[in-house]
Formats: C-alpha cells, structure tokens, sequence
C-alpha cells in the first residue's frame, strides 16, 4: 500500500503538487490523471524519491519512505517512462538485468529471469535478447522497458504515460496484455496518463488533479457516474456515459434466469411462456443446455408444430464476460433490441436487452 | 563543439585505397631519384630522432588525455554543472589561440629544452579532448539518466554505465583529434629546444636539403597516419556496439 500525506512540491514561484493525501491499496492500479502540467509526474516521482517533497509525508507498506536510503528504495520499485530509458550501450538482456545485478543475483539466476520476463511481455526470448534497443521497435522498447521494470518482482511499480508514445491501435495491445500480466502479477502500480480512456481501462482509482491539487478520487465507474464538480466532467467527457459501458460486463446486467424452450416444445407453449414474461422471442436449447435458436411470438401464434420445425438461427450472441460496449456495439450492428448471452462451451447463459442496458446505467444515477 | 565523426564510407575506403598507392607511387620515385639512397644518409638521426619524437608525442599525448578526461567528467557532475558552459566557453578560447603561440608562450616560462615542448604539447591535445569529453557526456540523453537513477543506480554506477560508455564514442573522437593535432605540432618542438624529426626538416629547409627535409617529413607523416588509425580502430571496437556509428 502506498499513502501520500499532505504531499506538497514547490518548484520556485510554481507549486508542482499541493497538499496532495491519497491512499493506493496493494495489488491495486492508481491512474493519476489530468490536463499538462497539472502535477502528475511530480506526484509520481515524489514515491521514489527522484523529486524530494518540500513537506509531506510518503509511506509504502507503513514505512516511510524518507527512512529508507534513496538507493534501495529505488531499487525495490519499478520505474517505466515514456521514453523507455533503456540504455542504448546495453543488450535487451543488460538493460533486464541491471537491477538484479546491482542486487546480486546470481548471474544465471538473473539471465534466466530476463528469458521469462520477455516470454511474460510476448516476445520471443531467442530473438530479443541479444537485441540493442536501437533495433527495436517503440513497442517493443516499451515492452522490454515493462519487462526491465518488473526484473526484480518489485512489490510497487511506477509509470509515467508508458504507452503515450505508442500508436493507438499497438497502445490497445500493449494495454491489454499489461492488464493481463497485472492480474497475475497483482503489484501496486501508480500510472500516470492524460488519456481517459487508458485510465478507464486500466484503473481501479482514478485520481483526477488540477493545478497541483487532487480533485476527485474515485474508481472510473464512480467517477463516470458522479464527476465531482464541472472541471471532472468536462475532463472526462460528455460522452462519459458511454464510458462506461466498457467497465461493466454483460454478465452484470443479463437477466440470469431466463426462459427457453427444447426442439420438442409445442409452438403453443412457447406463446404462453413469451406471452407470460411480456417477451416477442424466445431462446430454444439443446438437450445439454446449448442455445440453438429461437422463435419469435408471431411464428409461435401463427403456426402450428413444434419448436424444433419452426425456429430460427440465432444472428449473433455476447459472452457474459464481453464488456457493455461490445454488446451495444452488437445490438447497434444487428440491429436488435435483445442477445442471448452463451459461455465459451455454447452453453445459454441469459440475455440482454437495450432496456436492460439503459436501466443498469441510470440506476446509479438515481443511487447518487 | 564535438569534432565530427570520421564514418566509415565507400569513399573513405577507397581514399585509404588511394593513399596506399600514392605512398607506394612516391617511394617508387624517390628510389628512381636517387633520393632514397641520400636519404639514407641520415638513418642514424632519424632512428634518434624517431624515438625523441615518439617520446614526446607519448608523454605529451597521455598526459593530456589522463587529464582532460577526468576533468571533463568532474565539471559535468552535479556538483560543478554550472561551471560546465564557462569552462567550455573558455576552453573554446583556448582552441583559437595558434598552436606555435602557446609552445612560445610555454617556453616563455619553462625554459627551451623537452618540458616546455611537452608542456606545450600537452595543452594543444588537451583542449579538444576535454571539450569533446564536456560535449559527449552532457549529450547523453536526459531520460537516460532519469531511468538510471530511478532504477536506483549510484553516482557512479551511472557514469561507468550509462554516461561514458554512451559518451565513449564523442569521447574518443576528442582523443582522435587531440592527437591528430599534437603529432602535426611535435616537429615545431624543435624550434624551442625540444628536439624530434622537426629537427630535420626545418634544417633541411634552411639548408634547402631535400633529402635531409623529406627524411624528416616522411616518418612524422607516417605516424600520424599510424597513431589516426590506431585511434580509429579503438573507436571501432571500444566503443559499444548500440551505440558505435560505425557498426
Ligand atoms: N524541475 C522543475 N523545476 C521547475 N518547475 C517544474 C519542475 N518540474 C516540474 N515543474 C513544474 O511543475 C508543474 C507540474 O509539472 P509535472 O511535470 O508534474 O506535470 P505533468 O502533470 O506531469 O504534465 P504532463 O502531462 O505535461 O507531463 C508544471 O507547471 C511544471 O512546469
Ligand atoms: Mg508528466
């Protein structure tokens, strides 16, 4: 856990941060966020001491950081910058290696580690080791830049817009698979970003800041929900509430316990099961479970057999673990107001709808 | 001011090519002449006066890089980083001054003999040394520096890691040119008592012995071709490969 308390920098005439308290739980990513020259990177490198509070307290994990010898502590914590910093002199396998060097590991130890961490970052150890950074790509560099941070499994990792010099469609990637990596690897990472989607997408608190002060610190959903005055709204965006789709799952606003119908149903049962839930279609599965169809309530009245006669393909289904946007997306797409949700082994999990959708968004709107 | 980089082209390998021949061409001449058989003549000064040279050029030459180097390094630490541009400024200063001016001016105050020619010689390779040094290490990149210390690297640490090997190459092409200059100044050393193959030459032009000038002229070019490409070769395979320009 990192803490910041009554944290304050004054460069000359220009206070860089001021009277910032935060608390970054462990395990957690902390996106800190805002308009240039707002005080982010300051923020960011009062924790490992390359920016000395003017006053202020930093704690990590209860201890204070101003206690530890500045050396160590930068040593037990991961640093990632936009630029890369890695040393144009070294190998990719140097540049990993130095701090478990300067830590002394075990030199197989530490080539071994250097293997696993390039592996980790999805690229392949065979060809990048021996690499000079000058025959790298930027996001590839930025990779190995990750991986070098992460060499010694610092518990606290540090990143200052990590993936800002990276095109947009490579960022998402990139993203993704630190995402991925974070949810194994569970550190506690302060993230500096001025892009909201990337702090949506990776935090679990945002902390918004202006001119130096904190302003709102919340997790993105909450934020989207409830910017704390006009500077956060206008920061995040009006289409802020589209946002969120992406941070709530189908899974979560699906209704779970849905109705279906089997291949040997009549069509007169399946109208009185549609009529009964006030639905225009209706999911027909297969022996084990699986969605295999549907029919809609017109069919249902108007022809006479079973199910298994008269259904039709489903157009397109969403997981339940697909974000809103994608089901949205989808809906807009198909032009369809309701999709069966189906796991990975085809099994019928529950549906969503537009009117589902709509509710679940308003609903915290109307809890605030 | 970093001196430039001698890159390695196609034309620079066929210039080296061209130079050879020429070499060859003229020893060809001078054997048809008759002048090598009269220079030859004055084999047993030039063997004397090869090794005052070399001498010279040796102590000269590593006493001004055992110097500039660590100096340029000591007035780009934090400590000294505001002297930094005065320094350069004044070295810039030092570089304008003719090189026949401060072997005068040396002896101005040492006397005649070797220690003001070394002395003299000493502050002409010093110069572009130090100001390449200043210029290389205050060029290695800023996030650089911030991501070795971040990761926790020490002072020094991040100068034997970071700094001057990134610096290396800027560096030896100080050295390069420091050298280039101090072998093309070490004949004026004998004009204050010093000694070296100067000795010949400007006799030789006196007297006007061609011969006795060209025995002189030729050793003193040879090694400045030799102690350039010595040089040259450190630069090549000294300098890390990520950051070698030149490979
Ligand atoms: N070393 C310094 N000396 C003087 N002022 C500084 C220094 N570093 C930062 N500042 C000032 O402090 C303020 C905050 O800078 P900081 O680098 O933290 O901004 P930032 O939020 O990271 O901006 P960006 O998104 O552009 O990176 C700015 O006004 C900046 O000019
Ligand atoms: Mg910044």
């Amino acid at each position: 856990m990192i803490r910041l308390e009554n944290v304050t920098k004054i460069f000359g005439a220009t206070t860089a941060v001021d009277n910032v308290s935060m608390e970054v739980p462990a395990g957690s990513v902390c996106v800190l966020l805002g308009p240039s020259g707002c005080g982010k990177t300051t923020t960011l490198k009062t924790i490992n001491r390359l920016i000395a509070p003017s006053s202020g307290r930093i704690s990590i994990d209860g201890k204070d950081t101003a206690a530890v010898d500045e050396v160590t502590l930068r040593r037990s914590i991961g640093y990632v910058i936009q630029q890369t910093g890695l040393f144009p002199n070294k190998t990719v396998e140097e540049n990993i290696t130095i701090v478990p060097d300067m830590l002394g590991w075990d030199r197989q130890r530490s080539r071994r580690r250097a293997a696993e961490l390039l592996e980790m970052v999805n690229l392949d150890p065979g060809v990048f080791l021996k690499r000079y950074p000058k025959e790298l790509s930027g996001g590839q560099a930025q990779r190995v830049g990750v991986a070098r941070a992460l060499a010694a499994d610092p518990p606290v990792l540090l990143m200052d817009e990590p993936f800002g010099a990276i095109d947009p469609i490579n960022r998402e990637v990139i993203q993704d698979e630190f995402m991925k990596l974070q949810a194994r690897l569970k550190k506690t990472v302060v993230f500096v970003s001025h892009d909201i989607d990337e702090a949506v997408k990776m935090a679990d608190q945002i902390a918004i800041f202006r001119d130096g002060r904190l302003i709102q610190y919340a997790a993105p959903d909450d934020l989207l929900a409830h910017p704390a005055n006009s500077f956060v709204a206008d920061f995040v965006g009006s289409d802020r509430t589209l946002k969120r789709l992406r941070l709530i799952r189908v899974a979560d606003v699906m209704d779970a316990n849905p109705g279906y119908v089997r291949a040997e149903d009549r069509l007169e049962a399946a109208a009185a099961k549609m009529e009964e839930a006030g639905h225009s279609s209706i999911v027909m599965v297969g022996p084990q479970g699986r969605a295999r169809g549907f029919v809609t309530l017109e069919i249902a009245r108007s022809r006479k057999g079973t199910v298994g006669e008269h259904y039709e393909k489903l157009p397109t289904v969403v997981s339940p673990a697909d974000d809103l946007r994608t089901a949205v997306s989808t809906m807009f797409a198909r032009d369809v107001s309701w999709l069966a949700c189906v796991d990975e082994d085809g099994f019928f999990k529950g549906y969503v709808t537009q009117r589902g959708i709509t509710h679940a968004l308003g609903a915290t709107y109307r809890d605030g | 001011m970093a001196a430039s980089d001698r890159s390695v082209s196609p034309f620079a390998t066929f210039r080296r090519v061209a130079q050879l021949v020429a070499v060859f061409a003229f020893g060809a001449y001078l054997q048809a002449s008759g002048m090598l058989p009269a220079m030859l003549l004055y084999s047993e000064d030039v063997l004397f006066l090869i090794r005052q040279h070399i001498f010279l050029v040796a102590v000269s030459g590593a006493l001004a890089i055992l110097v500039a180097v660590p100096l340029g390094i000591l007035l780009t630490r934090p400590r000294f980083r505001h002297f930094t541009n005065v320094a350069t400024q004044f070295v810039n200063l030092g570089t304008t001054i003719p090189t026949l001016a401060i072997l005068a001016l040396s002896m101005s105050f040492l006397g005649i003999g070797a220690p003001p020619a070394i002395f003299g010689l000493f502050v002409v390779t010093l110069l572009p040394i130090l100001l390449n040094t200043i210029a290389g290490l205050t060029s290695v990149p800023a996030p650089l520096i911030e991501a070795a210390r971040g990761m926790g690297m020490t002072e020094r640490q991040m100068l034997f890691q970071v700094e001057l090997p990134n610096a290396a190459f800027v560096i030896l092409a100080g050295i390069r040119t420091g050298l280039a200059i101090n072998v093309g100044t070490a004949p004026l050393a004998f004009l204050i008592g010093g000694g070296s193959l100067g000795e010949l030459i400007f006799t030789g032009i006196a007297l006007n012995d061609l011969p006795m000038m060209l025995a002189g002229a030729i050793p003193t070019a040879l090694l400045a071709i030799l102690v350039d490409f010595a040089i040259g070769q450190g630069q090549y395979w000294a300098v890390p490969k990520g950051v070698n320009p030149l490979r």
